[in-house]
C-alpha cells in the first residue's frame, strides 16, 4: 500500500493518530505539548472526523489536574479518551493516573517529555516528568523519532485496548516533538486494521451506565485493599507480550518492525549502551559508525519501559556483552542510581547468565545537546578497566567530577547529507519560511529531510536559528548541526554579536542579507567574519532583502526573499521548479488571508533573483571591526564571566562550578545586556513638554525616565544635554530632564502615542517623537549614562499620589525581554516605583515569569541602597498560596520580633522599643524613620550577649513594613490558580494580588481562559467564545472585605495609580485586575492604550475600586471610575483581529455574539451602578469588620 | 390613480424610489421590509476594494505578529477557519437579499484601480444582480497628476469592468469634476448605462480638544438635493444615459423635483435610517397626493419637465453666484 510521505513534527504526527482514535480529548496547554491539543482542536473545529466518522469532542480544562479528571470521567463512562501534556502538567495528572490504572482503564496519554522544574523552570526536554509517573501503573512507551512517534501512538492505542493497561506514550520534548522530519504517514486503513472493534465494545460496556449500574471507586480497609491491589498482576504480566504482538501486527501490516527492546550494532559487541528517547537514535548511528571503523559496540533501545520485561530485555542483548552503560535523561538526587540504570542492574541480577559490568550515567537534561561525540565518549569510557559510574556526559562537572570528556570535533555525518543553518530575527519569518522549505524538499524531491528550530528566550528582538538537513538517506540526527555547507544570516547586525560563521564548512556558501551593495559589503564585515570567509574559502552571496521587501510592500518580512535565494543558490531543485514550489507554499500558507497577501509575496519572489549577487572575496582581511563583547568590561564578575557567556550563546561551555547551587541569582542584570534592537527611538522636545510623566509611566521597558535635580548638575552635563525648569511646587528652582536609553528601547512608540503635548504650530509634533536611532545612538547613550549618575528624587519630599510625581521614582523593573509594547510590564514597573524597595513578589509561571526571570538576565533590580523587589516563581497553579506563604513568614516573624522587643525592652530602652512597636509606616517618611530605628536597634543588639538578642538581630528588618505582591496572568488567576487565589482572598491576610489580564494564555500561544470575553476568538474558542468573561472582581467583592480594583492604564492612569496605593495601604487582601494589551488580541500594540480607552468607554472594561475601608465610614465601598458605556462594544472590539476574525469566518455568529457582548457590557455596568448606590451603615461593635477571615 | 412607473438602466420599476446602499440593504430581513414599504429596487452596500485589501493585510499582519519567534508558541491566534475576506461574504449576502425580494437588486463595487478586483464585477453578475453600480472615487493628492489623467483612469476602469459584465452598469460620481458634462459623455461612450449624482463621502472633522482629525459622516437633509438637482437638470437631454439622484432625497416632493429635473430614479438611505423603512410608503403617498392635486398622470410625464432644456430661464441653472443673479435682472 502506498502511503503518503509527509514532512511534519512529532506533535502533529502523534495528534493525527490520537485524534483519529478518540471520541473525547480533554487538554490543558503546556509547552511543548500544546500544539498536539491545538491540532486536535483545529481538526475538530474543521469537522474532521475520527475513524468512526464522528468529530472528536475537544475540551480545554482549567488545569492538567482538571483535564485528567475529565479524562478519567469520560473513560469511566466508556469513551475512547486521550490527552496531551508534559512536565508539571503530567505531575498534576498523577493522582488520576493511579486511579485510571488501578481501574484497568484503557487510554493513552501522549507526552512530549519535559523537564520538571527544580532549581529552575525549564521548558525543554528530558524524562524527569515521565519518570515521576513510574509508580502509577501506566505502561510507559518511548518513541525516539518523528516516525516512531506516529507509529508508537498507534501501537499504544491498540495495546491499551488489548491489555486494559493505560499507556503513557512519550517522546523528547522539542528535540522530537518539534523536529520536522519526513515520515511515512499511516492511513485510516492502517489505523482501522490495528484497532480491534470488539475491544472498544468491551471498553464501552465497562462504562458506568444507569442501565447496568455498578459501583466503582470504593473505600477499602486493611483487610482487603492489599489483595485487591494484587488482582491486576495478570494484566501487567501479559502486557509486554500484548505490546510485542501489537508491534508484530504493525510490522506485518505496515512493514516497520519494533520490539520491546531493539538492539542495534555488532552481533558480537562487548560494549552496549542502553538508552531510550531521541538519544537512542544518535547512539545507534554512532555505534554503526564506530563498528564500521573496527569497534564492536551496540545500543539497546528501550521502547516499553513499563511494564519492564526483564526477560525481553536480557534476550535482546548479545551474549558477548561485557560492559553496559545505561544512560538516563533524568536525575534522581540521592538515589542509588537513575531509574533505567536501576532497572537494568535488577534485570541482570534476576535473570539469565549475563552479568556484565553495568555503569549508569546522565545526559541531555533540559534538552542539553547529546551528540555522537558524547556517545563515543561513553563507549570509550567502557573500554577502561574501571569505567566511571554515575557519570555525566555533555557538561563539564568540575565540582564532583562526574563528567566524561568528549571531542567536540568528532563527526559522523554523511557528506551526502546537506546541512544548512539560517540565522533569523524573530519577526522576519525566517523560521516559517524554513519550515516551508524543508516541507518542499521533503515532499517534492526524493530527499529525506529534517528541520529543527532554536529560539532565544526574549519575546522582542529574538534570534532564531534554523537547522535544515536533507539527503538521500533518512535523517537520524537529533542534534544540532555544527558543520554546514550553507549558512545564511538574515540580519546584518548579528555579525556584530555572534560568531555566525562558526557553522560554516570549508568550501561552503555564506548568504548575507546586507544593506550594503556587493562591492562595498566587504568593508563593513567584522574582522572575524572576513577571516572565516577567506580561511574557509566560502562562496559569499548578498542580497538587500529589506530593499526588495520594501519595494514589494512586504514590510519587514524577508522570509520568502531569503527562501528564494536559498533555493537559487543551493540548487536542490531546478530554479523554475523551486520558484513554482515556493509560490505554491505561499498560496497554501497565505491564500485564505486574501489575494493581496499572496500577490505581494509572489512579487517579492519574482524580484529576488535580480537582486542576488555573488561577492568577489578579496584575499586579505581588511576590517578593523571586532565583535562587540556581550557585556561591557565594567560589568560585575558574575555577569561578565557567567551571564555574558550565556548572552553570547556559549552557555554550554560553562562548568558546573560557575552556577549557584540553589538557583539563586543576582538582580539588576538586564542593564548589562544592551540589545540594541530598534532603529527608531523617542527623542524629547523640552519646549513642548508639560512634564506630565505619561510617557514614563507607559513605557513597557523603563527606557524613558525623568528626574528633577539641582541646576548645578548642568555644569558637567554632556554635550546636547536637554533640560527645562522643573514644574513642581515642592521642588522649587530645580531642573527637569527626560532621557531615553537608546540601546534598551524596543521602539514600540507607546510613549509618543500617549504624549498629550502638541506643537501649536504643527500638531503632528509632540513633546516626544520617534527618530532614526543609528546616528544618535552614541550621543543619547552618553546622556543616559549621565542621567543615571544624577541623584534620585528624595521619596519623602514628594507625594506619590499623582502620575507626574510617581514618575520621578526609580523603577526597579527595567529592560525586560517582553514584547515591544507589552501591556503587562508598565503595571509591574509602576508597582516597583511605588513600593519596590519593600516588596516580595510571588510570580506565577507565564509571560511575566519568562520576561522576569529567564536567563541570562533579569529586569528586577535594586536601588542605590541595595533594596529592591525580592522575587520568586514557584509554579503556575500555586502562586497565590506561594505568596501567602511569604505573608505568613512576615506576619509570624513580625510577631516574634515584637515579642522579642518587648522582652528586651529593659536592655534596649522602653521608649525606643515603644517607638519601634508603634511606628506609623503609612508614609515614605514613616518607613524611612523606622529603617533608621531598626539600624539603631541592630547596633544595640550587636553588643548584647543574649540568645534572644541574636534572634532579634536576625529578624529585625521585618520590623520595617513589607508588602507581599502576588503577580500572574489570567490563565493563573481565572483558571489553574483560581482555587488557591480564592482561598488566599478568603484568608483575610494582607496580600496584594495583581492580575495581568490579557484575556488568553499568552505565553503558551493564545489559548482561551475563563477571562476570554464573549465573541472573541482564541484557541479552543475558534468559533468565538460563547460565554461571557468570568467576573473575577465580582467574586472577590462578594467577600466584602477584599479590596478590588479593575484598572486600565490607557483608560485612566490616575485611577491605576490610586488602585495601587489603596491596595497596598489596605490591611487585608487586595486584588487588582489590570487590562493588559497583548499581541494575541490581534493589533499593532502601538494602539494598545487607545484600545484600553475604548474598552472602558464601551463598558467592556469598566473601571472601579471596591474599598472595604469605606464601609467603616458608612460609605459605599464601590466607586465606579468610568462612565456608562458611550460607544458600542463593536467600535472597540472590531479594531482587534481576535474579534474581527469571526466576521470573516462566521459573520452571523459574530453578529449574534457581538449583540450579546453589548448586552453583557450594559448589564454589568448597570449592576455595578446599582451596587455603588447601596446604602451602607457604619459597623457597630461586634460586627464583622475586623474578623475578616471568619 | 397616477402612474409611478419608471425605467432605470433598462429595468422596469414600479416607482422611482430606490433604496440606496445602507445597513438596511445588507440584510434579507430589512430588504424585505423595504420592498413591502414600496421601494422599487435596492442597491447593495459597496464591495470595497480598499476594504478587502486592508482586511487581508491586517489579518495577515495580526496572524504573523510574534509568530515563529518564541519556543512556547509558534503562533497566537487560531488560524483554523476559511476566511471570507474576498468578495465571498458580499456575494453570499447579495444572494440572500436577491432570494428574499422580488424587486431588482443592484450590486455595488467601490474601487480605484484596475486589476484583479474587477473580476468581482463578473462574480456579482453571476450571483444574480440585476445591475451594477460602480462607486469610484480617487482622491488625487499628487500635484503632478493632471485631471485628464485622472479621468482616463476612470474610463479605463469602467472599460475593464464593462468587459466583464453584461448587466446594466451605473456609475456613482463625486461632484468634483471640472468638466462634468464632457466626462459624463465619455462615460456613456464606454458603455455606462446610468449616472448616479452624487456620492457623499466621509469628510474629516477636527477634534479641537485633542487636536486630532476625526472622520465624520452625518445623514443628509433635503437641502442637499440642490446640487444634484442642478446637474441632473443640466445633463438631462444632453447625454444618452439614465440619471439617478442621490443624496438629500427625503420627501415625496424631493422625488418629484428630481423627476422634473430629469432623473429616472432617486436613491434614498438617510431618510430610511432616520425614519424607518415605512418612510418609503409616506414618500410614495406624498408623491401621489401632489400629483393628483396637480393633475399629473404619470412620472414619465414629468421626467425632465424642468430640465435646463425645458425651462423658460435656462441660464438660471448656470448662475454661480449672487452677483450674477442680480445682474441678470
Amino acid at each position: 500500500m502506498k502511503r503518503p510521505l509527509v514532512t511534519i513534527d512529532a506533535n502533529e504526527a502523534t495528534a493525527l493518530v490520537a485524534h483519529k482514535l478518540s471520541e473525547v480529548i480533554a487538554i490543558y496547554p503546556i509547552t511543548p505539548s500544546s500544539s498536539m491539543g491545538e491540532f486536535a482542536d483545529e481538526w475538530s473545529a474543521q469537522k474532521k472526523a475520527n475513524l468512526w466518522g464522528t468529530v472528536p469532542l475537544v475540551v480545554e480544562m482549567q488545569s492538567e489536574g482538571g483535564a485528567a479528571g475529565a479524562v478519567h470521567g469520560a473513560l469511566q463512562t466508556g469513551s475512547l479518551t486521550t490527552t496531551f501534556t508534559a512536565s508539571q502538567g503530567l505531575l498534576l495528572m498523577i493522582p488520576n493516573m493511579f486511579k485510571i490504572a488501578g481501574e484497568l482503564t484503557p487510554t493513552v496519554f501522549h507526552v512530549s517529555a519535559r523537564t520538571v522544574a527544580t532549581h529552575a523552570l525549564s521548558i525543554f526536554g528530558d524524562h524527569s516528568d515521565v519518570m515521576a509517573t513510574r509508580s502509577t501503573g501506566f505502561a510507559l512507551l518511548a518513541s525516539n523519532s518523528v516516525q516512531e512517534a506516529q507509529d508508537m501512538a498507534l501501537i499504544a492505542h491498540a495495546a491499551t485496548l488489548a491489555s486494559r493497561v493505560p499507556f503513557l506514550h512519550f517522546f523528547d520534548g522539542f528535540r522530537t516533538s518539534s523536529e520536522v522530519n519526513k515520515i511515512e504517514q499511516l492511513t485510516e486503513d492502517d489505523l482501522r486494521n490495528m484497532i480491534d472493534h470488539e475491544l472498544i465494545q468491551a471498553h464501552r460496556l465497562r462504562g458506568l451506565s444507569p442501565d447496568r449500574p455498578v459501583l466503582r471507586g470504593t473505600a477499602q480497609n486493611p483487610d482487603v485493599f492489599f489483595q485487591g491491589r494484587e488482582t491486576v498482576n495478570p494484566y501487567y504480566n501479559q502486557c509486554p507480550e500484548i505490546v510485542q504482538k501489537t508491534m508484530d501486527k504493525f510490522a506485518k501490516l505496515i512493514g516497520r518492525e519494533y520490539h520491546l527492546f531493539d538492539y542495534v550494532g555488532a552481533p558480537d559487541a562487548d560494549r552496549v549502551l542502553v538508552i531510550m528517547g531521541s538519544g537512542a537514535e544518535t547512539a545507534s548511528e554512532t555505534a554503526n559508525y564506530l563498528n564500521q571503523h573496527g569497534e564492536k559496540v551496540g545500543v539497546l533501545k528501550v521502547r516499553l519501559y513499563r511494564p519492564f520485561s526483564v526477560k525481553h530485555f536480557v534476550e535482546a542483548l548479545p551474549a558477548t556483552v561485557k560492559k553496559v552503560a545505561v544512560l538516563d535523561r533524568t536525575k534522581e538526587p540521592g538515589a542509588a542510581g537513575e531509574p533505567l540504570y536501576q532497572d537494568v542492574v535488577t534485570a541482570f541480577a534476576e535473570v539469565g547468565d549475563l552479568h556484565p559490568l553495568v555503569v549508569g550515567g546522565r545526559y541531555g537534561l533540559s534538552s542539553k545537546e547529546f551528540t555522537p561525540a558524547m556517545v563515543k565518549a561513553v563507549f570509550d569510557e567502557l573500554k577502561l578497566g574501571a569505567p566511571k559510574n554515575h557519570f555525566t556526559v555533555g557538561i563539564h562537572d568540575d565540582v564532583t567530577h562526574t563528567s566524561l570528556d568528549f571531542d567536540p570535533e568528532f563527526d559522523i555525518e554523511s557528506p551526502q547529507t546537506v546541512r544548512c543553518v539560517f540565522w533569523g530575527l524573530g519577526a522576519d519569518g525566517t523560521v516559517g519560511a524554513n519550515k516551508n522549505s524543508i516541507k518542499i524538499i521533503g515532499e517534492e524531491t526524493d530527499n529525506w529531510a529534517q528541520g529543527y528550530f532554536v529560539y532565544d528566550s526574549k519575546k522582542s528582538g529574538s534570534v532564531t536559528t534554523s537547522f535544515l538537513r536533507f539527503g538521500p538517506q533518512p535523517i537520524r540526527a537529533p542534534y544540532l548541526i555544527n558543520k554546514a555547507q550553507f549558512v545564511a544570516c538574515h540580519q546584518f547586525t548579528f555579525l556584530e554579536k555572534y560568531d555566525v560563521l562558526k557553522y560554516a564548512m570549508p568550501g561552503g556558501v555564506f548568504l548575507l542579507n546586507s544593506i550594503y551593495k556587493p562591492e562595498e559589503v566587504w568593508d563593513h564585515l567584522p574582522r572575524d567574519a572576513q577571516e572565516s570567509i577567506i580561511k574557509k574559502k566560502l562562496r559569499f552571496y548578498v542580497i538587500d532583502a529589506y530593499d526588495v521587501a520594501n519595494k514589494t510592500d512586504m514590510g519587514g518580512r524577508i522570509n520568502t526573499i531569503m527562501q528564494t535565494c536559498f533555493f537559487a543558490i543551493s540548487g536542490v531543485l531546478p530554479r523554475e521548479q523551486a520558484i513554482e514550489e515556493i509560490k505554491r507554499a505561499i498560496k497554501k500558507t497565505y491564500g485564505k488571508r486574501g489575494d493581496v497577501v499572496v500577490q505581494r509575496n509572489y512579487e517579492a519572489v519574482d524580484q529576488t533573483l535580480e537582486n542576488l549577487y555573488e561577492v568577489t572575496v578579496p584575499d586579505t582581511v581588511t576590517s578593523t571591526l571586532t565583535r562587540r563583547p556581550p557585556v561591557p568590561a565594567q560589568a560585575p564578575e558574575f555577569v561578565r564571566d557567567v551571564l555574558g557567556k550565556i548572552i553570547a550563546g556559549n552557555g554550554d561551555s560553562l562548568p558546573v562550578s560557575a552556577f549557584p547551587v540553589d538557583g539563586t541569582y543576582p538582580v539588576g542584570t538586564t542593564q548589562w545586556e544592551k540589545r540594541n534592537i530598534t532603529l527608531e527611538i523617542p527623542v524629547w522636545e523640552p519646549d513642548l513638554c508639560i512634564q506630565c510623566g505619561k510617557c514614563v509611566v507607559v513605557c513597557p521597558h523603563a527606557v524613558i525616565r525623568s528626574k528633577v535635580y539641582d541646576p548645578a548638575y548642568l555644569e558637567n552635563a554632556p554635550e546636547n544635554w536637554l533640560a527645562s525648569d522643573a514644574r513642581w511646587k515642592e521642588l522649587p528652582n530645580e531642573k527637569y530632564s527626560l532621557v531615553v536609553s537608546p540601546e534598551d528601547c524596543t521602539g514600540c512608540g507607546l510613549c509618543v502615542e500617549v504624549c498629550p503635548a502638541k506643537d501649536k504650530t504643527q500638531v503632528g509634533r509632540k513633546a516626544i517623537n520617534m527618530a532614526y536611532q543609528p546616528p544618535i545612538r552614541e550621543g543619547e547613550g552618553v546622556k543616559w549614562d549621565y542621567f543615571l549618575s544624577l541623584p534620585e528624587v528624595d521619596r519623602t519630599q514628594i507625594s506619590m499620589r499623582t502620575i507626574k510625581n510617581s514618575q520621578l521614582l526609580q523603577p526597579l523593573f527595567e529592560f525586560s525581554g517582553a514584547c515591544a509594547g507589552c501591556g503587562e510590564t508598565p503595571y509591574i514597573k509602576l508597582l516597583t516605583q511605588l513600593f519596590g524597595d519593600r516588596i516580595v513578589v510571588a510570580n506565577a509561571t507565564g509571560c511575566s515569569s519568562i520576561y522576569g526571570a529567564n536567563l541570562p538576565t533579569t529586569p528586577w533590580t535594586k536601588n542605590e541602597e541595595g533594596r529592591g523587589p525580592a522575587w520568586s516563581n514557584s509554579l503556575f497553579e500555586d502562586n497565590a498560596e506561594f505568596g501567602l506563604g511569604f505573608r505568613l513568614t512576615i506576619d509570624k516573624q513580625g510577631e516574634y520580633s515584637r515579642e522579642l522587643l518587648s522582652h528586651l525592652a529593659g536592655q534596649l530602652g522602653g521608649d525606643f522599643v515603644e517607638e519601634l512597636l508603634s511606628a506609623d509606616q503609612k508614609s515614605e517618611l514613616g518607613i524611612r524613620q523606622q529603617r533608621e530605628r531598626v539600624e539603631l536597634l541592630k547596633q544595640k543588639l550587636q553588643g548584647m550577649d543574649d540568645p534572644k538578642a541574636r534572634d532579634l538581630l536576625s529578624l529585625a528588618d521585618v520590623l520595617v513594613r513589607k508588602s507581599v505582591w502576588i503577580v500572574g496572568g489570567d490563565g493563573w488567576a481565572y483558571d489553574i490558580g483560581f482555587g488557591g487565589l480564592d482561598h488566599v482572598l478568603a484568608s483575610g491576610r494582607n496580600v496584594n494580588i495583581l492580575v495581568l489580564d490579557t484575556e488568553v494564555y499568552s505565553n503558551t500561544g493564545g489559548q482561551a481562559s475563563k477571562s476570554t470575553p464573549r465573541a472573541a476568538v482564541a484557541k479552543f474558542a475558534a468559533q468565538g467564545k460563547g460565554t461571557p468573561k468570568k467576573d473575577l472582581g465580582m467574586i472577590a467583592m462578594a467577600y466584602g472585605y477584599v479590596y478590588v480594583a479593575r484598572i486600565a492604564m490607557g483608560a485612566n492612569d490616575q485611577q491605576t495609580l490610586n488602585a495601587f496605593l489603596e491596595a497596598d495601604a489596605y490591611d487585608g487582601p487586595s486584588l487588582i485586575i489590570a487590562y493588559s494589551h497583548c499581541i494575541q488580541q490581534g493589533y499593532d500594540l502601538i494602539n494598545g492604550l487607545k484600545q484600553q480607552k475604548l474598552a472602558a468607554e464601551s463598558g467592556v472594561w469598566p473601571l472601579y475600586r471596591f474599598n472595604p475601608g469605606l464601609i467603616e465610614q458608612g460609605k459605599s465601598p464601590l466607586t465606579i471610575d468610568s462612565k456608562a458605556p458611550t460607544i458600542p462594544v463593536s467600535e472597540y472590539a472590531y479594531n482587534e483581529s481576535r474579534y474581527r476574525m469571526l466576521l470573516h469566518t462566521d459573520e452571523r455568529r459574530a453578529e449574534e455574539l457581538m449583540k450579546k457582548a453589548e448586552y453583557d457590557a450594559k448589564q454589568r455596568w448597570e449592576l455595578y451602578r446599582q451596587m455603588a448606590l447601596l446604602q451602607y451603615q457604619e459597623p457597630q461593635n461586634g460586627d464583622d469588620a475586623e474578623e475578616k477571615a471568619d | 390613480m397616477v402612474d409611478l412607473n419608471t425605467t432605470y438602466l433598462g429595468l422596469e420599476l414600479k416607482n422611482p424610489i430606490v433604496a440606496s446602499s445602507s445597513p438596511l440593504t445588507q440584510k434579507p430581513e430589512t430588504a424585505v421590509q423595504l420592498e413591502e414599504a414600496g421601494v422599487s429596487a435596492l442597491v447593495m452596500h459597496s464591495l470595497f476594494e480598499e476594504q478587502i485589501i486592508r482586511e487581508s493585510l491586517k489579518l495577515n499582519e495580526d496572524l504573523l505578529r510574534g509568530s515563529e519567534s518564541f519556543y512556547e508558541a509558534s503562533n497566537f491566534l487560531p488560524n483554523y477557519g476559511q476566511f471570507k475576506i474576498g468578495p465571498e461574504s458580499y456575494l453570499d449576502t447579495l444572494k440572500s437579499v436577491k432570494d428574499a425580494v422580488t424587486i431588482p437588486v443592484l450590486g455595488s463595487l467601490n474601487g480605484v484601480s484596475t486589476g484583479g478586483w474587477v473580476d468581482y464585477a463578473r462574480r456579482i453578475e453571476d450571483t444574480g444582480a440585476d445591475g451594477l453600480e460602480l462607486n469610484i472615487y480617487y482622491l488625487s493628492t499628487d500635484i503632478n497628476m493632471p485631471s485628464n489623467q485622472l479621468e482616463d483612469r476612470y474610463i479605463d476602469l469602467v472599460l475593464d469592468i464593462r468587459r466583464q459584465v453584461q448587466i446594466p452598469l451605473a456609475i456613482k460620481l463625486s461632484p468634483f469634476f471640472t468638466a462634468l458634462p464632457n466626462f459624463v459623455e465619455k462615460l456613456s461612450q464606454v458603455g455606462v448605462n446610468g449616472l448616479v449624482l452624487f456620492n457623499r463621502f466621509y469628510q474629516p472633522d477636527f477634534d479641537l480638544e485633542n487636536l486630532e482629525v476625526v472622520p465624520n459622516l452625518v445623514l443628509s437633509n433635503s437641502n442637499e438635493i440642490r446640487m444634484p438637482l442642478r446637474w441632473i437638470a443640466m445633463l438631462h437631454g444632453r447625454v444618452s444615459i439614465d440619471l439617478a439622484m442621490s443624496g438629500g432625497v427625503h420627501t415625496g416632493l424631493d422625488v418629484l423635483k428630481a423627476m422634473m429635473a430629469g432623473a429616472k430614479v432617486t436613491t434614498i438611505a438617510s431618510a430610511f435610517l432616520q425614519n424607518g423603512v415605512q418612510w418609503a410608503s409616506k414618500i410614495q403617498a406624498e408623491m401621489v397626493a401632489w400629483m393628483e392635486d396637480h393633475e399629473y398622470e404619470s412620472i414619465k410625464q414629468m421626467q425632465g419637465s424642468m430640465s435646463q432644456k425645458s425651462v423658460e430661464q435656462p441660464d438660471a441653472f448656470e448662475r454661480v453666484n449672487y452677483m450674477k443673479a442680480l445682474s441678470s435682472y
